[in-house]
Parts: structure tokens; sequence; C-alpha cells
């Protein structure tokens, strides 16, 4: 799982990304006493990476603390930088546990608008799949046009029985007939599609918390795990998306999705600083393959450019 | 979505407003202030520091030393500079460009997920308005049931829809597309493109030849209004490579503080041409740079405001109450024709958002739950009314009150809490009927709010 392959391909998504802060960091610490102006420019280019004001004043103070006024490689900076980052996310870097016990484990997807809930459900059931686990999809992304569609292929390409409704249909009942089905087949994962809704609409999260309402009503523990899929190009506003949804639903997890290349993924240090909220994977492109599990080390050593 | 940098500057000039005079030092800790509230909204580091330097350059100044109030001179040349940014000083709602031989080509292009097929749909459904015959067209080979989605959509818009041949690649069909086009005299043939990182060369020089194949008279970058730090890098690569003529920017109806918009803005030089204001088909609305600046710094959006609700209103509703009011006579009939139009209008949280002087409640709003369910019950119970008892609340005593609560479905308490709504609405009305209509129009439509509707405390 954590073979080769994954590696290199983080590498080289987050390598894309991080080339221009490397690269910043690069020119600004080659032949150069680390003083506060050197830190303020640092202190900057940890703020482009989407971290955040404070996450970046901490590491720069860390950094200030262990270094100031001495001669400093780019290499010193990065490693440090990478320490500190790793040691902030690894608490973090928690894989999806699986409850054999759970017949089935359900696991409740939700997200804003076009965060990637869809496109992770369709990776983590090939996944499990091969595991050879038994998994069922439900489509409960009942609104957008064609969504249920776009979840049948994925189940098609993993072998998985998928479960829908009519378009616009409800989709607590269909959640709750889908559980009760899979409660009667034994399945071990049921992965719950849900709309993609703005966490500052009131009513649709309400709507969202109806699901979990009818879901607990099949079997009181579930949904046993509730994923909040995360798009890594968002900037500040991930803080709001998780502190709602985690209010409103009390989301479990976090999948960090696009991670191929674009954003660094900044925000997610800042985000475990504060929620503390284990990230189960990240996604790293479009292939059913490209859902890794998330690793500390190699996460803070790619994101500051560090082989 | 730009509210809560709206909190944040008005946090920041509340302080400046206070004093009397202003020194360098006042200015230099304000900006310092901007500069962390631009960052946190997102707005990318060198469009932040661009910024900053050329509102220092200003406030510095003797205008700023000099002026009466010089917070208030502080907040114009930020708001200016804001204005400058997001649109130039010509401040004009530019829509898409169709000046050119049909079917006119318009390429989508953005990153996944940022939301193109919905806003392409919004589109035809914005042209249809305008009497074009639009052609939608997926080009998204990649993503499972994406050209579906389109189709779906285009059925809703009912607009013309490319049919679907598995197995055709991009280019082919963006050419079929304009064949179909030209052979059934389409207006617009707008191309729906799959999600692509800008990063990725193979699928932007896709998208690149697809430019070539169709040469697009618009190409518009859909964006999402949450983007962080690398809007300025995703608006770039795009711009270079495929070349665009304007910025559509989406889920604006989120909480997210868009900075994104101001630095794609900057960095490509072009127009943000639409805004994205929810999921329905018709929540895209023309992007007016001086409103945005406006909102930005907490001034509220009152042209979009009157606008919409002009547009909504049926004018002659609109006349008729509007003499009623002036003879100063408001029924529950009245009422019950506003709450149909502020329905009429769309979530009502969108429209508390435009409105000026409710930037500083954003916790309050958020805390309100304004609910448009709650305007349905309100309608239930005056439905629940005879038409005697809506002209004449006056008789509308304890057992009137019973039945019309079990008609309606809530409680005599509703009922109370509605006829008291009533009162104070009736005389709001009342005191605009003494301001005339001018006063009237001026005062928007903050002043034909009942107090509290909707369960919400936004009203006072």
């Amino acid at each position: 799982m954590s073979g080769k392959g994954w590696i290199g391909k983080l590498k080289a998504g987050l390598g894309k990304s991080t080339s221009r802060m490397t690269q910043g960091l690069t020119n600004l610490f080659t032949k150069r006493k680390l003083d506060e102006d050197a830190l303020e420019e640092l202190e900057e280019l940890l703020i482009t990476s989407d971290m955040g004001l404070p996450v970046a004043a901490k590491l720069v103070k860390e950094l200030k603390r262990q270094r100031f006024g001495q001669d400093v490689s780019p290499e010193d900076v990065k490693a440090v930088l990478a320490e500190e980052i790793a040691v902030i996310v690894a608490t973090v870097a928690k894989p999806l546990e699986l409850k054999p016990q759970r017949k089935p484990q359900v696991v409740l997807v939700v997200g804003v608008n076009g965060a990637g809930k869809t496109t992770t459900i369709g990776k983590m059931a090939q996944f499990y799949k091969e595991q050879g686990l038994s998994v069922t999809l439900v489509a409960g992304d009942t609104f957008r046009a064609a969504a249920v569609e776009q979840l049948k292929v994925w189940g098609e390409r993993a072998h998985c029985p998928v479960v829908s409704g009519p378009a616009n249909g409800d989709a607590a009942g269909l959640a709750f007939d889908a559980l009760t089905k899979a409660q009667r087949d034994g399945t071990d994962l049921l992965f719950i599609d849900t709309a993609g809704r703005l966490h500052n609409k009131s009513d649709l999260m309400a709507e969202l918390q109806k699901v979990i309402r009818v879901i607990k009503k099949v079997d009181a523990d579930a949904p046993h795990d509730v994923l909040l899929v995360l798009d890594a190009t968002v900037g500040q506003n991930a803080h709001a998306q998780v502190a709602t949804f985690l209010e409103m639903v009390q989301i479990s997890g976090l999948v960090l999705t696009k991670l191929d290349g674009t954003a660094r993924g900044g925000v997610l240090v800042a985000l475990a600083e504060k929620f503390a909220l284990p990230v189960h994977a990240i996604g790293i492109g479009e292939g059913a393959g490209d859902l890794r599990p998330f690793d500390a080390r190699d996460y803070a050593r790619s994101l500051v450019g560090l082989e | 979505m730009f509210q809560s940098l709206s909190d944040r500057l008005t946090k920041v000039f509340g302080k400046l407003t206070g004093r009397g005079a202003l020194t360098e030092t006042d200015v230099t800790e304000a900006l310092r202030e901007v500069r962390v509230a631009l960052l946190e909204a997102d707005v990318a580091l060198p469009v932040v520091k661009d910024f900053i330097a050329k509102v220092k350059d200003r406030a510095v100044g003797q205008d700023v030393l000099r002026s009466i109030t010089p917070g208030q001179m502080v907040v114009k040349i930020v708001h200016d500079e804001l204005v400058a940014v997001l649109g130039g000083a010509e401040g004009v709602a530019a829509g898409l460009d169709l000046q050119a031989v049909p079917p006119v080509p318009v390429l989508m292009v953005g990153l996944q997920g940022s939301g193109k097929t919905t806003t392409s749909a919004k589109l035809a459904v914005r042209l249809k308005a305008d009497r074009k015959k639009v052609l939608l067209a997926s080009l998204d080979v990649y993503r499972p049931a994406a050209q579906q989605q389109l189709e779906i959509l285009a059925g809703q818009a009912q607009v013309g829809s490319l049919p679907i041949v598995a197995g055709e690649m991009p280019v082919a069909i963006a050419k079929r597309a304009m064949d179909v086009g030209r052979r059934e005299g389409y207006d617009v043939v707008i191309l729906d493109t799959a999600g692509r990182l800008h990063i990725d060369q193979e699928l932007m020089a896709e998208v690149a030849a697809v430019r070539d194949a169709v040469n697009p008279h618009e190409t518009l970058l859909v964006a999402d209004a949450m983007t962080g730090q690398d809007a300025v890098v995703l608006a770039r690569e795009f711009n270079e490579k495929v070349g665009v003529t304007g910025i559509v920017l989406t889920r604006v109806d989120g909480d997210s503080r868009g900075g994104a918009a101001l630095s794609m803005r900057q960095v490509t030089g072009r127009p943000i041409k639409y805004l994205g204001l929810g999921e329905k088909l018709d929540a895209l609305e023309v992007f007016h740079p001086d409103r945005l600046a406006g909102r930005i710094l907490g001034m509220g959006d009152v042209v979009s405001l009157v606008e919409k609700a002009m547009s909504t209103f049926e004018q002659d509703e609109a006349e008729k109450l509007a003499k009623r009011i002036q003879k100063g006579k408001f029924d529950l009939e009245d009422m019950l024709t506003q709450l149909k139009q502020v329905e009429k209008m769309g979530d009502l949280k969108g429209i508390v958002a435009m409105l000026p002087g409710l930037g500083k409640m954003g916790d309050q709003l958020k805390n309100a739950n304004i609910d448009n369910k709650a305007m349905g019950r309100q309608k239930a119970i005056i439905l629940s009314m005879t038409i005697k008892e809506r002209r004449n609340p006056d008789l509308i005593k304890a057992s009137r009150k019973r039945r019309i609560a079990a008609g309606s479905g809530t409680d005599v308490q509703d009922v109370n809490k509605l006829l008291k709504q009533f009162q104070q609405m009736a005389d709001v009305m009342k005191k605009a009927s003494k301001l005339g209509v001018k006063g009237f129009a001026r005062h928007g439509l903050g002043g034909l709010m009942p107090p509290g509707m909707g369960g919400g405390r936004f009203g006072r």
C-alpha cells in the first residue's frame, strides 16, 4: 500500500506544487544570516502554501528559536520546517479504522460541492474491494444531475453494488433501505454518498442531520465514520468547513483531495493543529488507485521540498 | 461571502474613525491589519503586497492627515483601490460579448469541481432569457457521467444539448458541436470542458487544441470563490496556456471571504463576468466591481438588491402597494403579497446579505437561523383568515385566533406573533407614507421587512 509507487507519485505531485515554495526558500537562505527580514519573508512563503498566519508564525518562531543569527543553508531551514510540520501532522495520520464486527461499517461521506466526494468513494470502494471486503455504495446525492450515474460507473469499475433511488428522491430513506439490506446481506462496508452542500446553508445541513437520524433507526451506532472530503485548493475557508461539519454532523475524519500538484495543501497543517481530526487519506489523481493513506513524514518533507 | 473581510475592516476602521487626527503610524498600523485580513481572506500574497503599497502611498499623504474624518478617508482609499483591482474604474457590468458570427462559441475551463457544468447550464438559462438559441456540449470524456450531467441540465434549462457519442474525443466533439450549431441555427454554443489541473501539461494542451479547433469568442475561467493562495497561479496558467476572456466566480453564496476574486482579477487583467450564487439554474449574477468593493467594506450591496427586487416584483403589484402605503393603508392582504414577493426573490439570507448596515451582524445572522419555512408558516396563517379578517385585523380575537391556528396548523402564539409583526410593519408603512415615495425607495426593502420576519432578529 505504501510502496514505491505512491511515494513517488506524491513527490511528483507535491513536488510540482512545492517547487515554487522550495525555490523561494532556496533563494531566501543561500549565503544568508537568519535575521528578522529573512524570518518575515519565510513567514510569507509559508502563507502562500495556504498554511494560514497562525501556523506560519508558529513555525517561524520555532525556527527563530533554533537558528536565529546563525548562517543557515536552505537545507537547514527545510529540515527544521519539515520536522515541525511532521510533528504537527503526525498525530492525525490515521487510516480509516476497519471495524469487522460491524456488518456493515457505515461510512457517510460529506462535503461542499465539487470537493470530490463521489470520486473519493469510487476510489475507496476499489481499494477495500481489493482487500477482499464486500462493499456497497449508496448514491445519496439525489440532487445533482447524473451524480447517481457517476457513482454507478465507479461501482462497475470496482464490482460493487450501487443502491440508488429516483432523482430528487429522499436521501435519508434511500440510506435506510440500503443499510437494512446491507445488514441482511452481511456487507462489510457501506459507503453513503451525499449531495454537496455549502456548510453555511442550514437547511441543507439539517437535511444531512436527518440522514444520520434515519440511519440510527437501523443501527444506533451508525454512521461509524463520517468523512469530510476537502479540496486541497481551498484556502482558509477550510477552517469554516471543518468547524461547521464537525458541529452539525460530527465528522470523524478528513480526506484531502486534489493534492496532485496545484495546491500545496498547507491548510492541512493548520487543520491538524486546530481540530486534530484524523486524516484518513489523500487524493493525488483521478485514477482508481490515486487515493492514498496520509503519511505525515512524507507529506511534511514533500511540502518543503526535501527528498 | 465577503462578510468576514467586511467585519475585519470595519473593526480596523472603527478604531480609526474614533480619532481626530491620523498619524503615519496609525495608517501603518491599520494597513497591517488590512494585510492580515486580506491574507485571511485568501487574497494571494503578491496581490496583497501590491494593494497595501498602493493604499499606503495614498493614505500617508496630506489627504488623510488634513481631512476632517481621517477614518472615512482611509476607508475611501481602500474602497477605491479595491474597485480598481476588482474591475477598473469603469465599473461597468460586463456580460458575455456575443458580437460575432453565430453560432458564437463559448469555452468553459477550470479545475475539477469548480462548477463548470452547472455554470454552463446557468449561462444557457441566462442567454435563453435574452432570446438566444443555446446549444450545450460537454467535452468532459473523463469524469464518469459528466456528459449525462450536462444533458440533464440542458433538459432542465430547456436548451439544446449535443447528442452524446460514446468514445468521441474532445476536439471532435467541439467540431461536431459547431457543425450542429451552424446547421441548426444556434446563436451560442457553450463548450463545457473536463476539469483539469493547470499544471497538467497534457490536458492543458488538449484544451488548447479545442481552442484552436473552434476559436472561441469567449473563454471563461470558472473558479471557486473558496480557492486559496493558488488562485493567482491557476489564473495565470489558464490565461497563458488557453487564453481567458473572463472569470466566473462560483459558490459566492458560501461564507468564504473570496479573496480569490481579487487575486485572479489582478493577475489576469480579465474581468470577473458572473457570480454563481446558488444551486438553482437562475442563481447566476452579473458582477459589479464597485458594488462588491462596497460589500467588502461593509457598505452592503444596495444596488444589486434593488435590481433584484425590481426584476422580481411585479411592477403593477408594487405600484398598487406603493399607492396604498401612500394613503397610509396596509393590511394583512398586503403583507401576504409582500411575503410572496420576498419568497420569489429567493433565499432570504441572500437578500439580507445585500442589505447595508448588516455587515456587523454576521454572527447574529448566523445564529438567527433565518428560515424560509417560517415565511411559509406566516403565509399559511394569513391564508387561514377570512378576507374580512385580513382587511380588518382588529376583528381577530381569541376564538378567531384559535380557528386560524387550527386552520394553518400552527398555534395561537404563532398567530399572535404574526399579528404583532404585522402591527410593526404597519407602523413602518405609516412612517414610509410620511416620507413619500422617494423616501420609501431610499429606505429600501429594509423598511418593508417586518422585524423578526422568519424568526430572525435582523429586522431591527
